[in-house]
Formats: C-alpha cells, sequence, structure tokens
C-alpha cells in the first residue's frame, strides 16, 4: 500500500535524477532561477488510507480482494441472481456482519491516523522568511526552508543543521520514536556556516531519499558575499531527522532537505513483508478439500436430480407442476442454475464466519501474550510486545532457533576486567575479589608483579580515553525534566568528585572508558574539536580531535588521530585481534596473542589496541584524503573505507583489554529447557569463536561430552587453493561420523532427542561459511550444502561464529528451505540481527541495549532471553492448540451441519429444499456456536501452564504440525460424516411413523429439520464440552449460554408470526416439537450416540490433565511403533491406540447397521 | 508524534500492544496481576480417564436399556392397521375407479374395502391417510402457497403471493386459498362401517375436529374478515383451486371448521418431511367405557375415490391406529435405546476389564498423584 502511493508519488523522479538540489533561503538566491526547480513535495504526512469520499468504494474493494470474502460475494450474487433454495439474506447477512464490523474497525483506525496526521501537519512551526520569523503549520513547510526548533521539540522533517545555540556547534538528539534508542545523540553544525542564518546562501547537493536512518550524503555550497563558495561535506552527523527530539540544546536552525513522506521516518514506515504461519496453510489445504467436496456433492445432486426426473411422471407430477418460466428455460441452462442452486444450497461448508473467528482469536489471544506479568521485566519497565498477532500459533511449531550470542545470550552489560599492555597483565583491582578463583588458576601469570614500562602503560590508558565515541553526561541543570536518559547510563553512578555519567552506542567503549578511569586517567568530556582527559597527576590533557575513523562490522575496529598538546599527531585504534594482528608488526603479536586467546577461552570480550605516529606529511596526505572521499556524492562508503585501510597500517600493538559479557538471567536453563523441548539452537554470532564456544558451554549448548566438530579457517588450514579440497574431506568425514554413526534414531519424523549415542556440536565460521555457500556454481556446490546440512542436522547444536549480519540471513534460509521446511525462530537484540529476524518464520527481538531496531522489525519482543522459554513453551504451545483445534471443529461442525441437508436431498426429489429454516441457517454459526468455540480459542490450557513449563518434552507433542496434519483432519472429517450420518438417518427413522405427538397429530418437514438442528446444535457444543479442559466460568457461561440462547431463540422465533416472514414456517413447530415425548427421547438418543465414541476415546486415551506427570518416561520405542495413526490427536499409548481404533471403527459400524436393519425390518412389517 | 505512527504501523497486523497510545507511554506499563489476564481463571479440570468415563458407560446403560424396554412395549401395545386402497391390482376392489379417473367427473367413482380386526382397539382410535411417493416436501410445492392469505388477510386475498404460480388465478380471479399445496388437497373421502354380526352395517362415527395443530387452527389459519359474516360474501370475486370441487368456503357445513380454518386444509397445509407420509384424516373417539371403540369384527371402508396417484406411480393408504404417551407405534426407538444401552453397558464391560488387565501400570500411575 504504502510502497505503491510512494512510488507513484515520485518513483518516476527518482528514476531519472539521483541527487537533489537544495537552495537555503531560496527567495534571496539569484542562482535559483538558473536551474529549472525540482518538483518537492510538502510536508504534509498522510499515513491515513481513505478520505471521507473514497472511503466506502476503496474499503469494499479492498475488502473483497481477500479470496474468501469473494467467495462469499459471488455465493450471495449467485443467490440474488438464480432462484435458489435459500434467500440471500442467509448468506447476505453474514458477510454484510464481516464486512461491517471490519469496515468500521478500518474506519476507526484511520480515523485515529488522520487525527494523528492533523496532530502533526498541524503542528506550529517557525520559519524563517526573507530574514524575518514567520510562523506556519508544519505541512506548509517546503524544502530549503530555514526552520527554527526549540527545546524538546520534535524536528518536523529532515533538516541539516545549520546553527545551534551551543557554544560548540553542536546539538543532542534522541531517537527514542524511531529506532527507540534513548540515549542523546550528537549532532554537528555543518562547518563555517556563518552565525547568521537569516544571510545565508546556500546550495546543498544529496542524494535523493532513502529509507537508510544511519546514511546521509551530500555536500553544501556556501556562498558569501565576495568569497569564494565554500564546500562542506555532510553527513549523517549533520542530518536531524523527523520525528526525534531536540534535547539539551535550546535552539537550532536548519534547512529542511526532505519533507513529508520523503523523510526517512516515513520512508522507514513501510510495510514489512506479511509472514504466513503453517497453520494458514493448513487451513487452505483443508479449505481446497472442502471445496472439492462443495463441489462433488453439488454434482452428484445435480446429476442424480436429472436422473430422477427422467422416470416416469417424477419430473412434473399434477399436484406440483412447473412455472411457466421453468418450462420456457432452455436444460443446459437449467442444469447449470441447479448446480449453482446446490452449492449456494452447500456452501455453509465452508464458513464465512471460521475466518471471522480466526482473526478474532489470533488478535484477542495476542493480548494474553502482552499482559503476562512474567514477561515483565523490571530492568527495562516493559512486558512483551506483539507486532504480529498472526504467528502466535507458530511459536508453538518451531524447530531450530537461531540466537544471537551478545545481548541475546550474554547481557551485553560489559565490564572490564583486565587489561594486557606490552604482554604484562593487569587486573582490574575493582573486580579483583570476584576474579580471584580465575586468577589462580591463570598460572604463572601473576598480577602486577611485572609491570610495562611505564610511558607504555600511559600510552595505552590515553589510548583507552581517546579512541572511542563516547559522550560524557552533563550534570543536569535543576529545570531539565528528562527521566528518560538515565535508562542509559550503563549502571554507572556518578562518583562524587566527577558529576557525569558516559553515554554510547555500544557497552564496550564505556566499559573500557571506566576501566582507564580505575587505572587513573579520566576521560572528562569531548567538543567536536577536543578531547580532554585527566590524567594520574590530575592534570588536564587536552587533544585536538582531528578525525574518527568510525567503527563499522567489516572492518571490526576503529581509529581516531588526535593532536597532542605537544603537536603530536597519532593515530589510536582499537579493535578485534584478527583485524588488528595483520596490522601490527609481528613480533608484538606473539606476546600478546597468549593473553587475548586465553580471554577469549574465558568468554571476555577481548579487543587489541594499538597506535600510530603520523608525521607532519604523513598527516596532510591522510587529511586530505579523507576530506576528498568525505565529500565524494557517489560510493563515499567504499572510498572511506579505502582511505581507512590504507591509514590503519603499520602500527604499533599495545596492548589488549578483556570485557566480560556476563550471561544473561537463566540463559543456560532456558537453553536446555528448549532444545528439551526437541528445538535445535544454532548461535550464530559475530564472535570469535573462541569466546563463542565458552559461552556456548556456559550455556549448556555443548556439553562436557559433545563432540565438537569443527569447520573453521583453523580446521582448514592455510592456502587457498587446499581449503575446498579440505573442506569437502572434511565434510565428508563429518558426515561419515555423525550421520552414520546414529543411523536408527533417525527414524521418521520424529528428532533424535535423548539419543543415547554420541552427541555432537559443530562450529563454524563465516570464513568457512561463505566458502560453503559460494562454492563453485556446479553441481559440488549444492553437494557441499547438502552435506553441510545434514551435518548441522544431526548435530544437537550449532555455533556459528565471525557471521556478518548478512551470513546468519542466509544461514536461516538454508535451513529454512531444507527438506521438511522447518520451521525456524532467530532472536537477537542489535541491528545486525535485525536481516536474520526478517528470514525467520519467527522473529524475536530483545529489548537490550543495542537499540531498538531488532524490536521494530520482529514479531515478538521479549525484554530478556528467559522470556523465550515460556513463550514458546506455553504460549506457543497453547495457542497452537487452540487454534489447530478452532479451526479442525470448524470444519467439522460445518460438515455435519450441512451433511443432513445433503441427505435430505435424496427423500425431497433433489429440489433444494433446505432442511433447516433460514434463520437457522444463518444464525447456526453466527450465534449458536461460535461463542464456545471462540472461548476455547482462548482460554483453553489442556494442559496446566506450570506443567508446560515443567516439562518441555510437552513441546514435542505438537511438533511438525501435529494436530493439522492429514491424519487429525481425516479423523474430524469422519467424525463430522459419522454425526452428519447420524443425525439426518435417525430422524428418518423416527420420521418413518410421522405421528409423534400424543395428540395423534403429524410432524411436517419444518420439525423433521428442528429436531435434526436441535441434536446438531447440541451435539457440537458438547462435543468442544468434552474437548474443553479447562473449563473457567467464560466457557461455561457461553457453553451453556450458547444452548441456552439457541432454546430461546427458537421459542421466541416460532412464538410470534413475523409480519416480514413470508412463510410462517416455524411458527411453533419448536414448542410442539418439544410436547412430543418422541422427539425428546430421539433426541437425547442421537446426542448420546454420536459423542459416544468421542467419550470412548477418552476412556482409552492416556489420561491428561493437571495431574499430568507420566508423560516424561514414555519409553523410545512407542513413537516409531506407531508411526501413522490416524487418530492422532494427542498421542495414545501404544496398545490403547490399537484398541481405540478397532472399537471405534466396529463402533461406527455398528451404529451405523443397526438402525437401518431395524428400520427395514419396521418398513417391511 | 509517536502515536501517528504506532497506529499506522497495526495496519495489516494487529499489534497487541501498542494501543494509541505507543511511545513512553507503553514504556512503564506494567501488566495487571489479574487472573484473567494472566490466564489463571480459577478453572475446573475434568480429568477425563478410563475410570472416570467408566461408570457413566454403566450409567448411560441401565439408564437406557429399561427406557428402550418401556418405549419397545408401548410401541407394542399400539394397534396399528394398514389398508392399501390404491388399487393398481386387478384384484384391488378400487381399480376400477383408479383406471378411469377424470377430474371432473360428475358422479364420484366409489369403491368399498372390507377388512377385519382379530383384536378390538381399545381407546381413541386415529385414522390416517397415507400417501407415498408423493413429494410434499418438493421446494416448488413447499414455496407454493400464500401464508397471509391463509391468514385471513384481505389483500393477500385479492392479490395472493407471486410463489403461487401457478396457481395463483384463474380467469382473472385470484385463487382462495392459492398455490399448488392447497390445489392438491387430499379429497378423498373415507368412510368407516362396522358390520354387525347380524348382518347390518353401521358407520362409525369419525370425529373432523381436533386433527390440526391447535395453533395451526387458532392463529396461523383465519377466515378473512369482513363487513359480513358470510364466508360466501367474503370470499366473492375469488376462484376455487383448479382440481377442487367445491370452493373454500363450502369445505364443511360447520362453520368452525370452514374456509381457511377447515382442519382437513390445515393438516394438509403442512407439508410433510419424506415422499412417504401420512397425515391424520379422522379420529374415533371412545364413547363408552365398557366396550372398545373398534371391536373385533368385520368392517368395511367405503372410499370415494378422488384422488389420482397412478399418474406418478403413489400409492394410497388408510391407517387405522391407537395412540400412546409416544405418539403413533414406532419400533424403531425402543430398538435404538435398547441397543444403544447394550452396547454401552457391553463397552463398560469390556473397558473394565482393559482397564484391570492392561490399565494396571498406567492406572498406577495415574494413583501415584
Amino acid at each position: 500500500m504504502w510502497r505503491r502511493r510512494l512510488t507513484c508519488l515520485f518513483g518516476g523522479e527518482e528514476k531519472r535524477v539521483d541527487s537533489r538540489t537544495i537552495h537555503a533561503g531560496r527567495g534571496s538566491s539569484p542562482v535559483a532561477d538558473a536551474f529549472p526547480q525540482q518538483k518537492f513535495c510538502d510536508n504534509r504526512i498522510v499515513s491515513s488510507k481513505y478520505t471521507i469520499w473514497n472511503f466506502l468504494p476503496k474499503n469494499l474493494f479492498e475488502q473483497f480482494r481477500r479470496i474468501a470474502n469473494f467467495y462469499f460475494l459471488i455465493i450471495f450474487l449467485v443467490q440474488v441472481i438464480v432462484d435458489t433454495p435459500t434467500s440471500p439474506v442467509t448468506s447476505g447477512l453474514p458477510l454484510f456482519f464481516v464486512i461491517t464490523v471490519t469496515a468500521i474497525k478500518q474506519g476507526y483506525e484511520d480515523w485515529l491516523r488522520h487525527k494523528a496526521d492533523n496532530e502533526v501537519n498541524k503542528y506550529p512551526v517557525t520559519v524563517l522568511e526573507d530574514g524575518k520569523r514567520v510562523g506556519k503549520e508544519s505541512e506548509k513547510i517546503k524544502v530549503g526552508d530555514v526552520v527554527e526548533v526549540l527545546e524538546d521539540e520534535t524536528f518536523p522533517c529532515d533538516l541539516v543543521l545549520l546553527q545551534s545555540s551551543r557554544d560548540d556547534d553542536t546539538c543532542f538528539v534522541t531517537t527514542a520514536s524511531l529506532d527507540g534508542e534513548s540515549n542523546h545523540k550528537t549532532h554537528y553544525t555543518v562547518p563555517d556556516t556563518v552565525k547568521d542564518v537569516e544571510s545565508l546562501h546556500a546550495t546543498i547537493e544529496c542524494e535523493q531519499p532513502q529509507p537508510d536512518l544511519y546514511k546521509f550524503v551530500g555536500r553544501m555550497h556556501i556562498r558569501r558575499d565576495g568569497q569564494e563558495t565554500a564546500v562542506r561535506s555532510l553527513g549523517p552527523e549533520n542530518l536531524l531527522l523527523k520525528g526525534a527530539t531536540l534535547k539539551n540544546t535550546k535552539k537550532i536552525y536548519g534547512v529542511a532537505v526532505y519533507t513529508g513522506m520523503e523523510t526517512k521516518m516515513a520512508l522507514n514506515y513501510q510495510g514489512k513483508s506479511q509472514k504466513r504461519s503453517v497453520v494458514e496453510k493448513s487451513i487452505n489445504a483443508f479449505l481446497i478439500v472442502y471445496l472439492c467436496l462443495l463441489v462433488s456433492k453439488a454434482f452428484v445432486c445435480t446429476t442424480l436430480k436429472y436422473v430422477w426426473q427422467n422416470q416416469h411422471g417424477q419430473d412434473e407430477p399434477w399436484y406440483n407442476p412447473k412455472t411457466q418460466q421453468e418450462r420456457d428455460t432452455n436444460l443446459y441452462l437449467k442444469m447449470f442454475t441447479d448446480f449453482l442452486s446446490f452449492m449456494v444450497l452447500f456452501n455453509f461448508i465452508i464458513p464465512v464466519s471460521m475466518y471471522v473467528t480466526v482473526e478474532m482469536q489470533k488478535f484477542l489471544g495476542s493480548f494474553f501474550i502482552t499482559w503476562d506479568k512474567d514477561f515483565f521485566d523490571p530492568e527495562v519497565q516493559e512486558g512483551a510486545l506483539v507486532n504480529t498477532s498472526d504467528l502466535n500459533e507458530e511459536l508453538g511449531q518451531v524447530e531450530y532457533i537461531f540466537t544471537d550470542k551478545t545481548g541475546t545470550l550474554t547481557e551485553n552489560n560489559m565490564e572490564f576486567i583486565e587489561c594486557c599492555i606490552d604482554g604484562f597483565q593487569y587486573k582490574n583491582h575493582k573486580f579483583l575479589t570476584e576474579t580471584d578463583g580465575l586468577c589462580e588458576t591463570d598460572g604463572p601469570i601473576t598480577i602486577t608483579l611485572n609491570k610495562a614500562p611505564e610511558e607504555l602503560e600511559e600510552l595505552f590508558l590515553r589510548a583507552l580515553c581517546l579512541c572511542h565515541t563516547v559522550q560524557v553526561k552533563e550534570s543536569q541543570p535543576v529545570d531539565e525534566i528528562d527521566g528518560v536518559v538515565l535508562d542509559q547510563v550503563d549502571g554507572f553512578s556518578p562518583s562524587p568528585e566527577d558529576q557525569c555519567a558516559f553515554i554510547a552506542s555500544s557497552p564496550d567503549e564505556v566499559a573500557l572508558v571506566k576501566g582507564a578511569m580505575t587505572h587513573g586517567f579520566t576521560f572528562i568530556g569531548s567538543d567536536s574539536k577536543s578531547m580532554k582527559i585527566r590524567n594520574r597527576d590530575n592534570r588536564v590533557e587536552v587533544y585536538e580531535l582531528l578525525h574518527v575513523l568510525n567503527f563499522d562490522p567489516v572492518r571490526r575496529r576503529m581509529s581516531v588521530i588526535v593532536k597532542s598538546e605537544s603537536g603530536e599527531v597519532l593515530l589510536f585504534c582499537k579493535g578485534a585481534d584478527s583485524s588488528i594482528f595483520p596490522r601490527v608488526r609481528k613480533e608484538e603479536v606473539d606476546r600478546i596473542r597468549v593473553h587475548v586467546e586465553r580471554d577469549a577461552k574465558e568468554g571476555y570480550r577481548t579487543l587489541c589496541v594499538a597506535y600510530k605516529r603520523l608525521g607532519n606529511e604523513d598527516f596532510a596526505r591522510v587529511d586530505a584524503e579523507l576530506r576528498e572521499a568525505r565529500l565524494s556524492l557517489h560510493d563515499r562508503e567504499e572510498k572511506l573505507m579505502a582511505v581507512y585501510n590504507q591509514v590503519e597500517t603499520d602500527m604499533i600493538l599495545i596492548g589488549a583489554t578483556a570485557v566480560e559479557d556476563r550471561l544473561q538471567d537463566r540463559a543456560a536453563e532456558t537453553m536446555e529447557a528448549l532444545q528439551g523441548a526437541g528445538m535445535k539452537v544454532w548461535v550464530l554470532t559475530g564472535d570469535k569463536m573462541e569466546t563463542a564456544k565458552s559461552t556456548c558451554y556456559a550455556c549448556r549448548l555443548f556439553q562436557r561430552g559433545t563432540e565438537l566438530l569443527e569447520l573453521t579457517v583453523g580446521a582448514l588450514g592455510e592456502g587457498e587453493g587446499k581449503r575446498e579440497e579440505r573442506l569437502l574431506e572434511l565434510l565428508l568425514e563429518y558426515h561419515k561420523r555423525v550421520v552414520h554413526d546414529t543411523p536408527p534414531s533417525k527414524t521418521g519424523l520424529h528428532r533424535t532427542w535423548s539419543s543415547p549415542g554420541q552427541d555432537y556440536g559443530l562450529i563454524v565460521d563465516g570464513a568457512t561459511l561463505s566458502l560453503l555457500l559460494n562454492a563453485s556454481p556446479d553441481g559440488t556446490g549444492s553437494h557441499y550444502k547438502n552435506l553441510f546440512l545434514k551435518i548441522c542436522q544431526s548435530c544437537t547444536s550449532v555455533l556459528c561464529c565471525r557471521m556478518a549480519p548478512l551470513q546468519k540471513a542466509q544461514i536461516v534460509r538454508m535451513v529454512k528451505s531444507s527438506k521438511g521446511s522447518p520451521i525456524t525462530l532467530s532472536v537477537g537484540d542489535g541491528a545486525n540481527d535485525v536481516s536474520m529476524i526478517l528470514e525467520a518464520h519467527v522473529g524475536i527481538g530483545i529489548k537490550g541495549k543495542e537499540g531498538r531496531q531488532a524490536v521494530r522489525n520482529s514479531d515478538y519482543a521479549i525484554p530478556k532471553l528467559k522470556h523465550l522459554k515460556k513463550l514458546l513453551l506455553v504460549h506457543g504451545h497453547l495457542y497452537y492448540v487452540r487454534i489447530a483445534h478452532l479451526v479442525q471443529y470448524f470444519f467439522y461442525k460445518n460438515l455435519c451441519f450441512i451433511l443432513p441437508q445433503f441427505l435430505y436431498q435424496f427423500y425431497c426429489g433433489y429440489s433444494q429444499l433446505p432442511l433447516y429454516d433460514a434463520a437457522y441457517l444463518t444464525m447456526y454459526n453466527i450465534c449458536f456456536t461460535s461463542m464456545p468455540i471462540l472461548a476455547y480459542s482462548l482460554f483453553e490450557q489442556h494442559i496446566s501452564i506450570d506443567t508446560l513449563l515443567d516439562h518441555a518434552a510437552l513441546y514435542r507433542e505438537v511438533a511438525k504440525n501435529a494436530m493439522l496434519r492429514w491424519g487429525p483432519f481425516f479423523y474430524w472429517t469422519m467424525l463430522g460424516v459419522f454425526h452428519g450420518l447420524l443425525f439426518f438417518f435417525g430422524v428418518y427413522c423416527v420420521f418413518s411413523n410421522p405421528a409423534l405427538l400424543p395428540s395423534g397429530q403429524v410432524f411436517g418437514n419444518w420439525t423433521f429439520g428442528t429436531i435434526v438442528f436441535t441434536i446438531l446444535v447440541f451435539t457440537v457444543t458438547i462435543k468442544l464440552a468434552l474437548d474443553t479442559r479447562h473449563w473457567t466460568w467464560i466457557n461455561h457461561f457461553v457453553i451453556w449460554g450458547s444452548l441456552a440462547f439457541y432454546i430461546l431463540f427458537s421459542f421466541f422465533w416460532g412464538g410470534i408470526t413475523w409480519p416480514f416472514l413470508e412463510q410462517q414456517r416455524l411458527y411453533f413447530v419448536f414448542i410442539n416439537m418439544l410436547s412430543s415425548m418422541s422427539a425428546w427421547l430421539a433426541i437425547m438418543l442421537l446426542i448420546v450416540l454420536s459423542l459416544l465414541p468421542d467419550v470412548l476415546l477418552v476412556a482409552l486415551r492416556r489420561p491428561r490433565g493437571r495431574n499430568t506427570r507420566q508423560v516424561l518416561p514414555r519409553s523410545p520405542l512407542c513413537f516409531p511403533s506407531i508411526p501413522h495413526q490416524v487418530f492422532q490427536i494427542p498421542p495414545v499409548s501404544h496398545l490403547h491406540a490399537h484398541i481405540s481404533s478397532f472399537l471405534h471403527a466396529s463402533f461406527l459400524c455398528i451404529s451405523f447397521l443397526c438402525p437401518l436393519s431395524l428400520f427395514n425390518s419396521a418398513v417391511a412389517g | 508524534m509517536a502515536s501517528g505512527y504506532s497506529a499506522k504501523e497495526e495496519d495489516g497486523h494487529h499489534s497487541g500492544a501498542l494501543g494509541p497510545a505507543g511511545g513512553a507511554a507503553v514504556r512503564s506499563r506494567k501488566p495487571d496481576n489479574t487472573a484473567f489476564k494472566q490466564q489463571r481463571l480459577p478453572a475446573w479440570q475434568p480429568i477425563l480417564t478410563a475410570g472416570t468415563v467408566l461408570p457413566a458407560f454403566f450409567i448411560i446403560g441401565l439408564l437406557f436399556i429399561p427406557i428402550g424396554i418401556g418405549l419397545y412395549v408401548t410401541s407394542n401395545n399400539i394397534r396399528e392397521l394398514q389398508i392399501d386402497y390404491t388399487g393398481t391390482e386387478s384384484s384391488s376392489p378400487c381399480f376400477a375407479c383408479s383406471q378411469n379417473y377424470s377430474w371432473n367427473m360428475t358422479t364420484p367413482c366409489v369403491c368399498s374395502v372390507s377388512f377385519s380386526l382379530d383384536q378390538p382397539f381399545e381407546s381413541n382410535v386415529f385414522m390416517y391417510y397415507g400417501l407415498s411417493n408423493f413429494y410434499q416436501n418438493h421446494r416448488r410445492y413447499v414455496k407454493s402457497r400464500d401464508d397471509s392469505q391463509l391468514n385471513g388477510n384481505l389483500n393477500s386475498l385479492k392479490e395472493p403471493s407471486k410463489e403461487c404460480e401457478p396457481y395463483r388465478t384463474n380467469d382473472g380471479k385470484p385463487i382462495a386459498p392459492c398455490g399448488a399445496i392447497a390445489n392438491s388437497l387430499f379429497n378423498d373421502t373415507l368412510a368407516l362401517y362396522y358390520n354387525d354380526p347380524n348382518g347390518t352395517e353401521t358407520q362409525i362415527q369419525l370425529v373432523k375436529r381436533g386433527i390440526a395443530w391447535w395453533t395451526d387452527k387458532h392463529v396461523k389459519f383465519r377466515n378473512p374478515v369482513g363487513d359480513d359474516s358470510n364466508l360466501t360474501a367474503i370470499f366473492q370475486g375469488t376462484a376455487k383451486p383448479v382440481n377442487w370441487q367445491k370452493p373454500v368456503y363450502e369445505l364443511d357445513s360447520d362453520p368452525e371448521n370452514n374456509g381457511f380454518i377447515n382442519e382437513d386444509l390445515i393438516v394438509w397445509m403442512r407439508t410433510a418431511a419424506l415422499p412417504t407420509f401420512r397425515k391424520l384424516y379422522r379420529i374415533i373417539e371412545k364413547n363408552s367405557s365398557t366396550s372398545p371403540t373398534l371391536p373385533r369384527g368385520n368392517y368395511t371402508l367405503k372410499i370415494t375415490y378422488n384422488y389420482p396417484v397412478r399418474s406418478f406411480e403413489g400409492r394410497k393408504r388408510m391407517i387405522l391406529s391407537t395412540i400412546s404417551w409416544m405418539g403413533g407405534k414406532n419400533p424403531f426407538l425402543g430398538i435404538a435405546y435398547i441397543t444403544v444401552g447394550s452396547i454401552c453397558f457391553f463397552l463398560g464391560v469390556v473397558l473394565l476389564i482393559i482397564h484391570h488387565k492392561y490399565g494396571s501400570r498406567s492406572s498406577s500411575a495415574d494413583l501415584t498423584h
């Protein structure tokens, strides 16, 4: 919807021009007229879909695009056009109801959007026009306007910052409403813009709008009177995004570059591609079956009708002549309309209400996830968040979990543990007591016994203090009422001596700066030009900040270039060992590598620190290159990267740091439970292998006995050419070991849990993976992939380290599309997990410290990893069972609703006479039977929550869509057929003598239908009652209420002659029926008989309920021995299954044959 | 600000938590700790096991078998006699009548069938006529009536519903009662004679009131009310149904049983459920407490044969039946109850055996907690 609107707005333009030119302070620019003025959209935000005028047609069109609605519309139209048995009201009313409710809901939502849009669009802003401040409505802002924004106001459009009221030409911004990161971000004014904004003459060239929040490339030409035009580069640090809020800054001026629907915020709110659940696929499959059933029923009836009519005297007996119109109609046309009539008569077999109920169930059901107080985390002050309710049941079907490590398995709460300078280890004294145990195992290295040379030590600490993007949070003035920011302060309480806290986008950096602080070097603050640190002698050193070479995940390092007070130009660089080691001198590496590897093994995150002195000429060259790269409009990223890589060479390694990232609360327990539930957990991380491996051990993903198979660069050895051969060798070897070792446990659908044999764990790294996935495109490539997949599937857990975000998604896609298309789930907290969250069937976001991007893109968001256990094991399981039962029940109840009507055609000359009154036909699905199943599908807990939590293995019972496979579907269909046959023929036998009243009077056809319908409503409702294992008062109310409502309605409907009805068909039919003892007895008998098989099955089924405990010791022999259970709703134990299926079958036979033979004999006699 | 976009996010998929509040409002929201929201409503959790279900089987068995026996005995005690008088066979007394049939016969064809009762019929005896292969439940037929006209609506009397086609008007005059159902009103006249052993034939008094549902007779069907109380005047300007011999206001001499409220008409208008059906025709009331209503002996059924069924291979029957609290004779219910009861009982026994023999392992597991 959005995309379409946007492309039609300016899609074409985008292709032609890939940058836009904006004249700041337009009116006064003489050059402006020379250029053909580009057209930009105004600053109106339109998120609403409809206007008053187009609401009705557009909404109807949207609604009827849904296949189900369209089907019902067709049925309705057929009823209107063709002479059909049921009046158009019967299908028109439900359809109208559904359409109206949806339209009202969408209309209301759209009204809300209109309101919100208006609020935004009418917001008063101040714009500078011809040097004067003019008040305007926000929607009137045009591209090129200079806009004034005050503190705590949100930016009305995307602005390039020109002037700030702060002295250091910065302003602070929170983007909480954009990406949820509530920390203050610093934005810089365009350097050299004149202080006097009113007289600014400038042209801005920038790229066309694009949704990436963190990318902006532009160039500003500033003209001053009589001076040469100055060119300044613009980057994301100059761009203030619409939706962000100005903080800590009195006032700013900025020039509007993107407005209205072209702002990054608007571009980012495009709909995600909708994920569909397996249940929905099952529904569609079942629908097709029922559609076939419907068509074949209609076909059989039509055929039989014409066969029957060919018999002598049956087509048009004297008492029932055709109308003139009927006689005139062409035979084939007549056949066709007859076919349509039968379709209409039986169309209730595919109910509108099922869609409504499923939608309602999903929508209402998702509230229970948000309401769950177990998901509330006092630290984040939030509970779970449901972004889509379409996938509730998918949570109960997960087979593979892909989890991020940092921030997901671990807390992402960094603590500086130790550092190593020039090969000597320094423990953080603050944490000495905690890490004491570890220290002793350290062996030869003892604390601070050996010290590095002092100047090296200080250099190292200075590097820690300078090489970062941390900001110091200013002590809050009294008038500042801003509580939000405190969340992000990293638990660091400002020490009394310096009232400050550090704010950074990555917690590692804060940990490092704080670590340096404990060793005597304190970072005091920075502005755009300089950084201040207080050294051990309590003297403040000021460094001029020349360049920041930002961190990015590809380079995996960052650098700063600073000029010290002595005029020395230094480059400090910190980054992952793998990215630093090749760029420093070899001899230093070995001394530090020992430490780094040992730290990594203990699960710490390690960073290496290096520096480089830059001579004046060197610096001048670097400076020029950097500036040039920054100014380039195209491929700026690549150019910058090239320069960075060039600069960051020949450095000198000073030391390494180790930061501990604690495991999340109950991470191990959660992982164990999930594995116990039959899910395979894969850890996908960008971290290095050793760290990730230790985390895996800590999380008990790898056990002591797990045999680790490594597919890493290390295992492959050096040398490009040999790698592929070696990889194949390894793959074959592992495959042999893993797959051939455990052949018996691979039987059937059931996964290898608790297999007595060897557990395997696989470790893959990014380089090997890309080798695997991008292997030569000929046949071997897919061969590799297959081998790899097979190995993976036989391993209990897989660890993929050194992953780029895209590789994470690749892995997910690979598993997703593997044989059996398993359901995948991705958990992550950071922006680097977004790709895999979007790729997996279900994406879970952790409300971690790395911003809100993962949460925003997820389907469900939870505060902590530990909540995943309940989300999957309880909510997922319950929702799956609920919706599966809902779907099956719906098909069942409509089958046994329509089957008697079908059978009745054989006894009414195939004349399409409905068995039930129109009111019953209409109300059956709407009122009489819809509420109990809705209540069931919202409140059922066939196993109590606690039991589900305690016994993870219960999750396996619903694995692989167990309740919606063809087996259970067949069972339900058979049950529906059985009930339908029983209802009809039972009453048919009773009606062999229609004199059922004690007064000798007889019943007619409407009484016949009413008796069948009464039995139907009761049976179907009681059947649900039998299936209900969790009777809350709501269930009681709704189940008994529906039955009571049916009776009341029947009294009422039959008690009055309705003036609007053409025929008073049901007048006193129900009451007369109740005055017949035989009818009562027949109803009771047939209800009991219908439910008998179910009760029997219950009796033979394993007991379930709150006390279920014996589920666990189920012997592994049990499952393989009955691979194809037909009655598989919940698994039945071995012996019982056979008996029950036998009894059930024989029971069906008996109950059919008995009454029929009896009836025959009765008639004969 | 944020609120505008949270609404948009909901578009297409429902967002549970993001209410219109969104943004900062969500941050401080702690889920309420109510039993409903936490899915911890007090609930009855029935555990249906073999143990708990077993008694149900026995109870159903023990309940149904006596009911079945009761029903069966009751049904067996009902006397019923059916006489097929269609006359398709040449030996049948009504053969001649059935052969030369025409709607506008001036002299009605009468035939008599003799039969004898081996056992006397005590209490009230109900006389039915039965038709076979007559599709009263054909949709075209069922629709072909005007309930409003039958309810005495004057407008409908003059302007019958379109559904009545082709029996809506005749020679420009509206038909009363219109439609195919009324047009095909069963018009055989059945009379019953008791042949005294002494040779005299006494006609048995047949009561024609009380054969229709009370509500039909008194509410659903009404004669139109005009200025005149005379039915003939009210029906002035209407035509009789094509196949009728007499107009609707001459159906009976009794004004309480004439016109639309004629009970034969009302009974006929209640369309039967199945193509083989019976309808109540007359009631033979028990007149003395000592003698049976229909004593043992020979009877003659005299039929004024008007109703043609040969064209559609239908059959006509006369049925005499006594009635019990369960209605007419119907052995099905009794047998079905006995069968179901026995099956339940049998299953109960089988289950009990299974439960004891094989279930000891699982039942002991059941008991441990």
